[in-house]
């Protein structure tokens, strides 16, 4: 998926089980802290960070999150891309409703990390498997 | 097995939560409250979450979970310590921690569930 700005510092950790979702959440806080957000934004990002990463894993059947710093001439942030080669899905529009699950939960995953980023891009179709990029800016 | 450890005082169980929980542990945590409150006879829980800076969807609904299996084994559920910005991240995500009382802090807490059971 295309990046809008500048990539830097970008680590790969892998999305297979629970203790994998806490690892996450640790990368994405320590990279939220380096930046200067507010407790509010790092709580923000980290809960969508947690939100995807359990996505992946439970409809994904497992892959790997890709978190880097990003930057543009105005503003700096957090991009965090989440990839499966899991089944996909089929209505992307329906996946975004509040409530819709599939997996047993509360169906917020999706939506709710839409609401807690700035940027939200998805990329699925049946059988090819699903990727989700985010991103938080810092306010300036 | 890693488990988050559960003190009882009196009839209130009191379970403080100081680790980043992965699912599984929230899963064991809910069992393992169930399993207390018949045991124990407790007529009332306080879980104090001040520890944690997260609290997703999953967290929140195993939270709404132990409140509504308290309640139908004759418990109250007090949830306190709820940290700001974990406030402000759950209204956003959208999660409403129906019947979920909460309190300020565990003293406050303790006074809601002692008065409860009067």
């Amino acid at each position: 998926m295309n990046a809008q700005g500048r990539l830097d510092a970008l680590e790969e950790l892998p999305l297979r089980s629970g203790e994998d979702v806490v690892r996450l959440r640790k990368a994405v806080r320590d990279r939220a802290v380096a930046l200067g957000f507010s407790l509010v934004d790092q709580t923000k990002i980290v809960t969508a960070a947690s939100e995807l990463g359990r996505n992946t894993i439970q409809h994904g059947g497992g892959g790997r999150a890709e978190v880097a710093f990003v930057s543009d001439p105005r503003r700096k942030g957090i991009r965090l891309e989440f990839i499966d080669e899991g089944p996909g899905i089929a209505d992307i529009a329906q996946a975004l409703v509040d409530g819709f699950s599939t997996g047993g939960g509360l169906g917020l995953g999706l939506s709710g990390a839409k609401r807690l980023s700035s940027e939200f891009q998805i990329e699925s179709a049946p059988g090819k498997g699903t990727r989700v990029a985010i991103v938080r800016w810092k306010p300036s | 097995m890693e488990r988050i450890p559960i003190l009882r005082m009196g009839r209130i169980l009191l379970v403080t939560i100081q680790v980043d929980m992965h699912d599984q542990l929230a899963l064991q945590l809910q069992d393992d409250l169930t399993a207390r409150i018949v045991r124990d006879r407790a007529n009332g829980v306080l879980i104090d979450i001040s520890s944690l800076d997260v609290v997703d969807s999953f967290i929140g609904r195993m939270i709404s979970n132990i409140a509504a299996m308290s309640s139908v084994l004759d418990a109250r559920t007090v949830v306190v310590g709820m940290q700001p910005a974990v406030a402000i991240t759950l209204v956003e995500l959208g999660l409403e921690l129906e019947g979920v009382r909460t309190a300020l802090n565990v003293e406050k807490g303790m006074a809601l569930l002692q008065e409860a059971a009067a």
